[in-house]
């Protein structure tokens, strides 16, 4: 499908399309009932309650009120309904907002102010600097008179740097009153979402002549959100407007995550469900049985002989309601909202700001925070998260000599200084295609200094090592370059770029040397892009082993490459290149076909290493993380051997003797078939001894591995802890998250550039670095942090927290449930299979919405060891990840507590209270008490630590419970008129429930207390450690002290390390990486071994 | 990247950065309990040092109260009828007399219930039967829903309507101490605020009982509902099959080994469905009637607790057990651990 954008038409064409009106909302004025009851009404749990509700209205099977159920279902969702309509509205004002921004559109040929929303397609926008841009236009002029603008994209992709626009060929130079008449029209394709690509074709209607078609592309657009910088005014024709936009469409509602807390809890509510039809079919048949023999008999019922055809179901009818309780209504509601206090705990969290640029961690899918207590694989970018992604050049090697080796800083040799100085023309040529062979802008401040802004931070690495090496990029005036040279200044014209791509891995342009008025092709790139390409005459095995080398030390390589072009060979391409351009079809094929044939036979100059420093505490994040029982992938775009290095350096895996390294490759599928074969038959056969076993695979072998061989190489997924996969494409990592996943394993993805985002999206968590790359995976994460050591926190001091929260809160909130639902129960046992309800609705409703949901809440302040003990012991985190705190059996644990607590409560207020003081509502009450007690008494003893706001909760709860029942039994209206002011006046009330309590929560504490004591789970042992100021607390101070002990070695171990293998050589000579080498020693191994039982027994738990 | 450009975001962020409290850190200061045996061993003899005397006590509470106990559903039924249910369905006064013997000495009140058993008051057919608005109000006397079968007799509303009050109990006694009338006093037996605001001044019986078939007693129709005590008494439902209900009260003292003639009137139903009449005679203590299971349930608690204590210290001496031993964590030890 194509669309014609008519420039200036005011006639019916403008029809075709719809305006500029922008909106994001999901509902209507009118929609928005019924379109938000239907997406609530399609949970499970509440349809549930509506089919309980809808029964109730039954006056004939009712045990309750109505309003018992409708109350809470209308209470949550009315809670639920708000909050929509709340950030609807929210949206629909902002959009307002947009909507009605007044814009200068030409329209008849004059220019007026119109508000954003009468934009149509076709019409001509002037925006002035710092303007907003508010459709998608095509460039049409600019006041700079080579048709250049300046765009921030930070609102698109999050990059911050400035880009740059350009008029299209055939508008250059048209006077800015001329643009007001101009006419024409632009073929361009459908809306579609690609921020990055537009491929469209501009002619222009007489009288403009050029009725040549001139080729458009994403350097011909300003996309909507974009902010005009740097440039006094532009103009351009809206070719997407509203919704339609590049924006507009890449706009989604992403997939809800459900966490595996969340399952197991539907998973529960699906056995208990199942558990309340069993009950209600026993009891119901029971108490049709019991109707025909007894009932009849008991005159005063006055049953009738004969009832209606349904009768056999009222009975079983009303114990389905009595029952309906059994599934807390309150739970979903108690879980969105401590869900939504997690997130904000991560948000608040001080310890995860980054105090350089004062950036607070975000959370910003709040639901799904339990899930970082139980990851079991982190996969992560490299660069950028693993390292700082600030590139610093270090050393090059030009026409074979190598500079920078011994002082390890290229800028400071003097060798390349006095190579400079005497006009090396190598080295030249070398420094040119550093300092111009990119797309970096050189903006001059006020007072003459200059800042580049560049896209990626190699290049700006370059340029500004280039600087420093007397090579001065000064100026890019449109296509002219301009470079200072030891005082000289050079001018250079920019004929083509050809950019990078990652299939063709390198970029080259083609410039004329302004003075000579030569052609030369400048390209760099990676090196297995660029040395095949050399001269056939050219020897580049030294630049081979260059690479080699750099890339063992862990630093970034670029191979720079020139080549002399001839007028005709240059004017003949171009055509070919334009050509190619401007087709619609295959655009980037024919690009890269059209780039095949310049780029070839080059002069390769030499190598360029960039160093890119590790993040603060990567190492030891890694190490705490793989104590916890975490596995980690790299996956990384860079070289093989780059990677190996970074993770060497960063404890991702252990060199020689400890770690083996096996490697997947091979070209063809048979070659990486026996490579896997291979490599599983050595994992097999190692994972019993404690060996550091990782496997190294890189994107080919990668390829056809997953097209081939999925199922060994799933095994082999499972089998490893590490993974190093370089030269992946984003679709690769989002693949290997895919693997992972369908393994049942809790993935975490974390990474900070646009290539990690669909493996962000892909993973049950995604992360996203806020860092130097832009925002774009922020955007995308689930959570965004500034540095990757803060994961240690996100995952062990929050993560961990909110599992056990929610394990506790979800848990309980069945067992109070359960309860007030297995006495319901019993009573009816003693009221004849009648289904009576002991308890009035009042009541009920109350229990469940105050009585017991708030003392719950505060568990979200509970803490069962301190941040600190968790951090020293991170291996207490396998209880979350192996789900140890919500599982069938803990629940089951839950259930026969609540059904023990029920007998207590049950026999005891009934034989407490009988006879003369049986009365229906104090019995009722009785009950109700010992209940509203005995779960008091629950949440305190499942609480671990006490703030204020727990006290206040638990125990203002229970006055709460009074006074708002001493206030029921004022009411002369109500049922239970003066009840609670006689009972609290009967000592025999105050011994009933005194017996309750200790009755119910003596036996649960005593097996808590031998429990704790005798058979402790490692949480207890560390939570006694903990508060009795034990020996693993000083075990733990001691273990923090080596570590500056071996800062001061640290130069010994590298001598040491030396004199081992080259290969391992921890060459990164500031890393602190030198630290593994002396570090955990004995324990670590130990911790290995015992890591790969726990999670081989993880799995077969999983497996079960 | 350069200075100037960072200015703006950094302030921006600066507004970002929470505010500082000790909640939003989660690090409200907070105290941390763990068991130690000590302090678990002396909260269980805590406990049931406090249990056995309460146990103790409650129990002397019970034996404290006297209590005369009469079943008189069978035997006063003539051992000549053979179907008892068609005995007591015949219209009539059927008089019927008992003699009891004080075991010991009561003093006033002397409380007289009426016990049935196997009767449930607490039936959802039943329970439910009445109409709260229509006994409170006069002017609510056609308010019967909830009422049905006996809302309408004749096509006029029933006041009080309901199952509940339809079969309300209507055997009499009247008791006599060496042929001296003992006044058994029928004020004030129901609850003060049931007459007061549960049940009418103005609102008096209409078309009670009726009907063809007639549940149980009758109401004299120039009484308001309020002062109609027994039917006050019945209408608080009891929750259990098994209940007593106040007759009466007598304010006399008895004496041991004298002996109590009964005149009742054996009206009340309870043959169709087995269920058992009794007559209860009972003076009551601080925690009120007979009753032994608060005393007993408190003894073994407290028992209970206190043989725990011993159990936990004997294990504690034989057996001491470091809080907190690191070699408890497998990962401090060799493999071993799941």
């Amino acid at each position: 499908m194509k669309r014609y954008a008519y420039i200036n038409d005011d006639g019916s064409s403008q029809e075709l399309y719809r305006d500029n009106r922008i909106s994001n909302t999901k509902y209507t004025l009118l929609n928005f009932l019924p379109k938000n009851l239907w997406e609530q009404f399609s949970r499970f749990m509440n349809q549930y309650f509506l089919l309980i509700a809808c029964l109730q209205l039954w006056p004939l099977i009712t045990p309750v009120n109505p309003a018992s159920t409708w109350g809470p279902l209308i209470f949550i969702f009315a809670v639920s309904a708000t909050k929509e309509a709340w950030d609807d509205y929210n949206r629909y004002v902002s959009d307002k907002k947009a909507n009605e921004r007044e814009v200068w559109v030409v329209k008849n040929g004059i220019k007026k102010l119109i508000q954003a929303q009468n934009i149509r397609v076709g019409n001509i926008v002037w925006l002035r600097e710092n303007d907003e841009v508010p459709c998608d236009l095509v460039l049409m002029g600019t006041s700079d008179a080579q048709g250049l603008c300046y765009v921030e994209t930070s609102a698109l992709d999050g990059e911050t740097d400035l880009k740059t626009r350009v008029v299209p060929p055939a508008c250059m130079g048209i006077d800015a009153e001329l643009l007001q008449k101009i006419k024409g029209v632009i073929e361009c394709p459908s809306p579609d979402r690609d921020i990055r690509r537009f491929d469209g074709n501009l002619r222009l209607f007489p009288p403009f002549i050029d009725t040549d078609v001139c080729p458009l592309t994403i350097k011909n657009t300003l996309l909507q959100t974009c902010y005009l910088r740097n440039t006094e005014w532009a103009c351009g024709v809206a070719i997407y407007t509203g919704n339609e936009t590049k924006l507009g469409m890449s706009r989604g509602v992403p997939e809800p995550k459900l966490t595996a807390v969340d399952a197991m809890i539907d998973k529960l509510t699906g056995a208990i469900f199942i558990f309340q039809i069993v009950v209600v079919i026993v009891l119901g048949v029971a108490g049709n049985i019991w109707k025909d023999t007894e009932a009849r008999k008991q005159w005063y019922v006055k049953y009738p002989d004969e009832g209606p055809w349904y009768e056999l179901l009222v009975i079983p009818l009303r114990f389905e309601l009595l029952c309906s309780i059994m599934i807390p209504i309150s739970i979903k509601v108690s879980l969105d909202l401590v869900k939504s206090l997690y997130a904000k705990f991560i948000d608040w969290d001080e310890k995860m700001i980054d105090q350089e640029t004062i950036t607070p961690a975000h959370a910003t899918n709040t639901a799904i925070s339990e899930d970082l207590g139980q990851v079991e694989y982190i996969l992560t970018d490299k660069t950028g998260t693993l390292t700082e992604n600030k590139m610093i050049f270090r050393r090059c090697c030009i026409s074979g000599v190598f500079y920078g080796n011994e002082s390890g800083d290229a800028l400071k040799d003097p060798e390349l200084l006095s190579a400079i100085e005497t006009g090396s023309p190598d080295v030249i040529r070398f420094l040119t295609i550093m300092a111009i062979g990119n797309a970096v802008i050189p903006v001059q401040s006020k007072i003459g200094a200059i800042q580049y802004k560049a896209l990626s931070p190699d290049e700006d690495a370059l340029v500004q090592a280039a600087a420093k090496l007397q090579m001065i990029f000064v100026d890019r005036t449109a296509n002219i370059l301009e470079i200072r040279f030891n005082g000289r200044t050079i001018h250079y014209e920019v004929l083509e770029t050809l950019e990078f791509t990652s299939d063709r891995k390198k970029m080259s342009v083609v410039i004329k040397d302004n003075n000579t008025g030569k052609i030369f092709l400048l390209t760099k790139g990676a090196d297995e892009a660029i040395l095949p390409c050399a001269d056939a005459g050219q020897q580049t095995r030294i630049f081979t082993e260059a690479v080699e080398q750099y890339s063992q030390l862990g630093l970034r390589t670029l191979c720079f490459a020139w080549r002399e072009l001839m007028a005709d060979e240059y004017h003949e391409w171009s055509l070919v290149f334009k050509e190619a351009n401007s087709t619609l079809v295959d655009r980037e094929w024919r690009i890269a076909e059209a780039c095949q044939r310049i780029e070839h036979d080059f002069e390769v100059l030499g190598v360029s290493a960039i160093e890119d420093h590790l993040q603060d505490g990567v190492p030891e994040t890694i190490e705490t993380l793989r104590k916890a029982g975490i596995n980690f992938w790299m996956l990384t775009g860079d070289k093989q051997n780059t990677a190996v290095q970074i993770a060497l350096s960063c404890n991702f895996i252990s060199p020689e003797p400890k770690g083996q390294l096996l490697m997947i490759d091979g070209k063809t599928e048979d070659e990486v078939c026996r490579s896997l074969e291979r490599v599983l038959l050595t994992m097999r056969i190692t994972t019993s001894k404690p060996k550091d076993v990782a496997f190294v695979i890189d994107g080919w072998a990668l390829e056809i591995a997953l097209k081939h061989y999925k199922k060994a190489f799933t095994d082999l997924a499972i089998l490893s802890r590490t993974a190093i996969c370089c030269r992946v494409t984003p679709s690769q990592k989002a693949q290997l998250v895919e693997i992972l996943k369908s393994c049942d394993y809790r993935t975490l993805a974390i990474g900070d550039g646009g290539n990690d985002v669909r493996m962000i999206q892909q993973a049950d968590i995604g992360v996203g670095i806020s860092g130097r790359e832009g925002l774009q995976a922020a955007r995308a994460a689930d959570y965004s942090i500034c540095k990757f050591r803060f994961l240690t926190r996100l995952i062990l001091v929050h993560g961990r927290y909110s599992y056990n929260r929610t394990a506790f809160l979800s848990q309980y909130s069945f067992y109070k449930s359960l309860l007030i639902c297995f006495i319901q129960i019993f009573f009816s046992f003693v009221s004849g299979m009648s289904g009576t309800s002991l308890f009035n609705s009042v009541s009920l409703m109350a229990y469940n919405v105050f009585y017991t949901s708030i003392p719950v809440l505060v568990s979200v302040l509970d803490k069962d060891l301190s941040e600190e003990t968790v951090m020293q012991h991170p291996q207490i985190l396998f209880y979350c990840q192996a789900g140890r705190l919500l599982n069938p059996s803990t629940f089951a644990g839950w259930f026969g507590r609540s059904l023990f607590h029920a007998v207590v409560v049950f026999t005891i207020s009934l034989n407490a209270h009988a006879y003369e003081k049986s009365e229906m509502e104090e019995l009722s009450m009785v009950a109700l008490s010992g209940c509203v007690w005995l779960q008091a008494f629950v949440v305190t003893m499942e609480t671990n630590s006490f703030t204020i706001l727990q006290h206040l909760a638990i125990w203002g709860n229970l006055v709460a419970f009074y006074a708002l029942n001493f206030a029921f039994s004022a009411l002369p209206s109500s049922g239970m008129y003066t009840i609670m002011f006689r009972l609290c006046g009967q000592p025999s009330y105050w011994f009933t429930i005194f017996l309750i309590v200790l009755a119910g929560m003596g036996p649960i504490f005593a097996l808590k207390y031998f429990r704790y004591t005798y058979r402790p789970s490692k949480i207890n042992v560390l939570q006694q450690a903990e508060r009795m100021g034990g020996p693993i607390l000083s075990l733990g101070t001691i273990e923090s002290q080596p570590r500056t002990v071996e800062r001061e070695v640290s130069t010994l171990s590298i001598a040491q390390s030396k004199s081992r293998s080259p290969v391992y050589e921890p060459l990164l000579s500031d890393s602190p990486n030198t630290r593994r080498s002396l570090g955990a020693g004995g324990t670590f191994e130990f911790f290995q071994s015992q890591m790969r039982l726990s999670s081989v027994y993880s799995r077969n738990c999983k497996d079960n | 990247m350069s200075s100037t450009n960072n200015a703006p975001p950094s302030t921006a962020a600066a507004s970002k950065r929470p505010k500082y409290s000790k909640f939003t850190q989660q690090e409200l200061p907070a105290c941390k309990p763990i068991l130690t045996p000590r302090w678990v061993i002396s909260a269980f003899m805590l406990i049931s040092i406090i249990f056995v005397p309460i146990g103790v006590a409650a129990l002397f509470a019970s034996r404290d109260v006297i209590e005369i106990v009469d079943r008189y559903d069978s035997v006063c039924v003539p051992a000549n009828e053979t179907d008892k249910v068609k005995y007591i369905q015949t219209p009539g006064f059927k008089t019927c007399n008992r003699t009891l013997t004080v075991p010991k000495h009561m003093k006033p009140p002397i409380f007289v219930y009426y016990q049935l058993d196997n009767f449930y008051q607490n039936h959802r057919r039943y329970v439910k039967s009445r109409n709260d608005q229509q006994l409170r109000d006069s002017k609510e006397a056609n308010s019967v829903s909830g009422c049905k079968p006996e809302d309408y007799n004749n096509n006029s509303a029933i006041v009080p309507c309901g199952l509940i009050a339809w079969s309300l109990f209507n055997d009499t006694y009247s008791f006599s101490r060496k042929n001296v009338p003992l006044n058994v006093s029928k004020k004030d037996i129901s609850w003060k605020s049931d007459r007061e605001h549960k049940f009418g001044k103005d609102v008096y019986p209409q078309n009670f009982q009726s009907g063809s078939l007639i549940g149980g007693a009758k109401l004299d129709s120039s009484i308001p509902l309020s002062e109609q005590e027994d039917l006050v008494v019945w209408m608080r439902t009891a929750a259990l099959p098994t209940f007593r209900k106040l007759y009466g009260r007598i304010e006399v003292e008895l004496q041991e080994n004298d002996v109590i003639d009964v005149t009742l009137g054996n009206n009340y139903n309870t043959y169709s469905f087995n269920g058992k009449k009794k007559l209860v005679i009972s003076t009551t203590s601080w925690l009120g009637g007979k009753n032994d299971f608060l005393g007993i349930a408190y003894l073994t608690v407290g028992g209970l607790c206190f043989f725990l204590a011993v159990m936990f210290t004997i294990i504690y001496l034989v057996k001491p057990r470091q809080l907190g031993d690191p070699s408890y964590l497998s990962w401090n030890r060799n493999p071993g651990w799941h």
